[in-house]
């Protein structure tokens, strides 16, 4: 137990320590991690061998990130990019196999070893460009949604490869490990399957129903669990249910023997249209922070030094070469498919990495006996290496590179900016006529509400809304807080409205703040949180039974219509009265002050509503005054 | 048989005793539609279809209003604005009130010798309602002399209030039965009460 804590200490203390000083010397959160692990193992070896078990644990971090990803990409937008997935993908797995495959023939490689290889440096690491991608927004961009394509390409091609490297298996490695090793790496074959042992037609047939599980269930099923766990309104128990179904959908993949990584991007995928989108992402995504996190120390940390420095200018010869290599493959690709200028360059620098895979192909290479230990012990290196350098691939790109490019690009980035948008918080009756107003003209807005009935009921209606307490700071960040021209903050919980408004205020010192307010009081409450303007919710209603009430007495529209207009002026001026005398930190039965202001106030209101002119105004008899009488004649 | 539409403003109807005392003669009449403005539409939304079909529907148009700062109150500028559009009543197309007639009903609280070249006020009233003559010209409509009431706060105290209303009401039923006389008409710049245009023995 307190070797696990110990090492729990060590790992968290490197990256709270590690991350935080690359991200303000701008190297970026990888590299940050990356240097944590190399510094507790290799140079201090607080951490050893655990490791690499560890590793088989922290790439879980990858499965959650694809889900993370599928929730962002709709249906439609995967078909929209299905072009790019299987050309630009198809190509650069090919091509890039190939040329590294023949290089490493040419080397004196045995065959089947080579197309191994060229097959392990095929791939690149979805670990480290997605998440950099994300930190440096860089996602949406055309060479982002590029690079996107061929990760998941690639992670879709890993499936093929572990079925074609048994084939390859060399005879005298395989009688070499058989001799060498007793059951030591039994632990595969330990695994559960639920294709063992079936026909090729029976697990095709098992394949695809597991993934029609996974959409269907997806699709139907999801829907109304999530409603009904989120019903027990226990925060809790709701983000178990989102890792819950991470895993469950990860294990299912492994027992049909498909990549998990694969099928929960599928899952996030069917989900992304789903109301608790945004409260999935925000509750996966700490846990996939961490695991990613985790995943690049103990990349840092399996670095061999001893071999390293040993073969020094091999490991460092091999490292540029497969970059360049990769970079150029993907160099011409950007060519063929017309990305321009930063992007071309971005999607050429940010994938010439080996990835994550590479680990996973290369000790599944060594356990079927296709690559001898020694040259993957080699190649281990370079993967990890290739991917060391990557973060400085990324900050050469921003620093050198970007500058130049983007003076000639300043227009076109500005097109492709996302559009602002106005999160409502609350779809309730208040949040449902601004949305509309909204919407009808035109306005994209993202609505949230904290109570699935309402995003039901309105989800029929046609209205997109997103289930979530819109007083968690992470769920109003998901929603698009940074980038929001407004927000309005529709829910009638006073407390979370407030909590709402101040959070907003403070990241967003420059957004506008609609706000539903109470009565008075919370308007003032509003205000000091810093809301710009407050709405009473059933002021303007009151105002207006009160309009119709004397209309309906006789007195004529227009009259009544200016008695109206009269009353909220003197409302609103009683409010800026005692506004000042208004301490939020005072309880308002406390406020001496107050209260005798208000008293004060109140019979002022009510003189000029009598129509004295002794008292705040005669607004109502004043106008049209016809000549020759003044307005104190009036009352006789 | 012609229909009437009397489209009356007035915004502080507390105020008034005139034109309630004229607004009673004209509402006691059939065939007379009476549509308070400021009532219908106190918070100035002017439907325009609505007001535009109401328009198709009548033969003459009466503007009744108390003149004020020389004009017409501010929902009956707004009613011009919104309801008399181009294609509809001027312009390409616009000839839905083509032979229609537009007549003012106008209370004033000016004497009537303010109104002259020489009096305070420095013009006539028919010099002051041109606008609207103009207007009914553009529209292709035919523009019938204005009756005034000047001196209008003093009219009750006067005495002349309850002439001046009866003679609207009649004035309003010639128009109705078609025993009004067009041509004697153009010769009163103003309508005069004791010799109201009306033909006789026409039934």
């Amino acid at each position: 137990m307190s070797g696990l804590l110990f090492q729990a200490f060590v790992y968290l203390c490197a990256a709270v320590i590690a991350v935080p000083i690359a991200k303000r010397l701008g190297l970026g959160s990888v590299l940050g991690y990356l240097i944590a692990g190399i510094v507790i193992g290799p140079v201090i070896g607080l951490v050893g061998s655990e490791t690499q078990d560890i590793q088989h644990f922290a790439e879980f971090g990858v499965v959650m990130m694809l889900f993370l990803v599928g929730l962002e990409l709709e249906p439609k937008a995967l078909w929209d990019m299905r072009n790019r997935l299987l050309g630009l993908g198809g190509l650069q797995v090919g091509a890039t196999a190939t040329i590294i495959g023949t290089i490493a023939y040419l080397l004196g490689v045995q065959w089947q070893s080579a197309i191994a290889v060229g097959l392990v440096f095929a791939l690149s690491s979805t670990a480290i460009v997605l998440q950099t991608l994300n930190e440096k927004g860089l996602m949406k961009s055309d060479g982002g949604q590029s690079s996107f394509s061929v990760l998941l390409f690639q992670d879709i091609a890993v499936i093929p490869m572990l079925a074609l490297i048994p084939l390859l298996a060399i005879k005298e490695l395989v009688d070499h490990m058989h001799h060498d090793d007793h059951g030591g790496s039994g632990g595969h074959g330990a695994e559960m399957s639920l294709i063992e042992g079936l026909a090729g037609w029976q697990v095709a047939g098992v394949t695809v129903l597991a993934v029609v599980a996974v959409v269907v269930g997806g699709h139907y099923l999801s829907r109304p669990l999530f409603r009904f766990i989120a019903g027990a309104k226990l925060r809790e128990v709701f983000t178990a249910a989102a890792l819950l179904l991470v895993v469950g959908i990860a294990l299912l993949m492994m027992l049909v023997g498909l990549s998990p990584a694969l099928g929960t991007f599928l899952a996030g995928v069917v989900l992304a249209n789903s109301e608790f989108r945004h409260e999935l992402e925000s509750d996966i995504d700490p846990f996939k922070g961490l695991l990613l996190g985790l995943f690049f120390i103990t990349v840092g940390a399996g670095i061999n030094f001893g071999y390293l420095f040993e073969q020094f200018g091999l490991v460092i010869g091999l490292t540029v070469g497969l970059m360049a290599i990769k970079a150029a493959v993907l160099f011409c690709l950007a060519l063929v498919f017309k990305l321009k200028g930063a992007d071309k360059w971005l999607f050429t620098l940010g994938l010439a990495q080996a990835g994550e895979f590479g680990f996973v192909l290369l000790s599944f290479t060594v356990q079927n006996g296709v690559i001898s230990g020694e040259l993957s012990q080699l190649l281990l290196l370079v993967v990890a290496l290739s991917m060391l350098l990557t973060p400085a691939l990324f900050i050469g790109y921003e620093r050198l590179l970007l500058p130049k490019l983007t003076q000639d690009q300043e227009r076109e980035a500005d097109e492709i900016s996302e559009q602002g948008t106005v999160i409502i918080a609350g779809i309730g009756r208040f949040g449902q006529v601004v949305n509309r107003m909204l919407l009808g003209n035109g306005y994209k807005t993202v609505v949230l509400d904290l109570s699935t009935e309402a995003v039901d009921r309105v989800g029929r209606f046609g209205v997109k809304t997103f289930f979530g307490d819109a007083s968690r700071p992470d769920l109003l960040h998901a929603a698009g807080l940074e980038e929001a021209k407004m927000i309005v903050v529709a829910i009638d919980d006073e407390e979370r409205a407030l909590e709402i408004v101040r959070h907003a205020r403070q990241v967003r010192p420059d957004i506008h703040i609609v706000a539903r307010a109470k009565d008075r009081h919370s308007v003032y409450d509003m205000y000091y949180a810093g809301a710009n303007d407050m709405i009473r919710e059933t002021f303007d209603s009151s105002v207006r039974a009160g309009r119709s009430a004397l209309e309906g007495l006789g007195v004529h529209p227009y009259e009544a219509e200016k008695i109206s207009t009269a009353f909220v002026q003197q409302d609103l001026w009683g409010i800026r009265e005692m506004a000042a005398l208004y301490n939020p930190d005072i309880p308002v039965l406390e406020n001496e002050p107050y209260i005798a202001k208000a008293k004060e106030v109140r019979d002022e209101m009510d003189r000029a509503m009598v129509g004295s002119t002794k008292g705040h105004k005669g607004a109502i008899d004043r106008a049209w005054m016809p000549p020759g009488r003044r307005p104190e004649e009036v009352e006789e | 048989m012609k229909s009437i539409l009397v489209l009356y403003a007035h915004p502080a109807p507390r105020h008034s005793t005139a034109n309630k005392q004229m607004i009673a003669a004209a509402q006691s009449l059939n065939d007379v539609t009476f549509v308070d403005l400021y009532a219908r539409y106190p918070r100035f939304k002017i439907e325009i279809d609505k007001e535009q079909e109401q328009l198709l529907a009548h033969d003459i148009i009466i503007f009744q209003f108390p003149l004020m700062w020389y004009s017409t109150p501010s929902i009956l500028k707004e009613w011009q604005d919104l309801v008399l559009e181009y294609g509809f009543a001027y312009g390409e197309g616009g000839k839905a009130l083509a032979g229609k007639c537009l007549m003012p009903v106008v209370t004033v609280g000016g004497p009537e010798h303010a109104y002259q070249d020489e009096g305070y006020n420095k013009h006539s009233l028919q010099t002051f309602l041109t606008p609207l003559e103009q207007t009914a010209n553009l529209c292709s409509m035919r523009y019938l002399p204005p009756l005034a009431l000047f001196a209008s706060l003093r009219a009750s105290n006067d005495g002349r209030l309850d002439d001046h209303s009866t003679a609207y009401s009649h004035l309003l039923t010639a128009l109705r039965d078609e025993t009004f006389d067009y041509e004697a008409a153009q010769n009163q710049p103003l309508l005069n009460i004791e010799e109201l245009p009306i033909l006789e023995g026409v039934q």
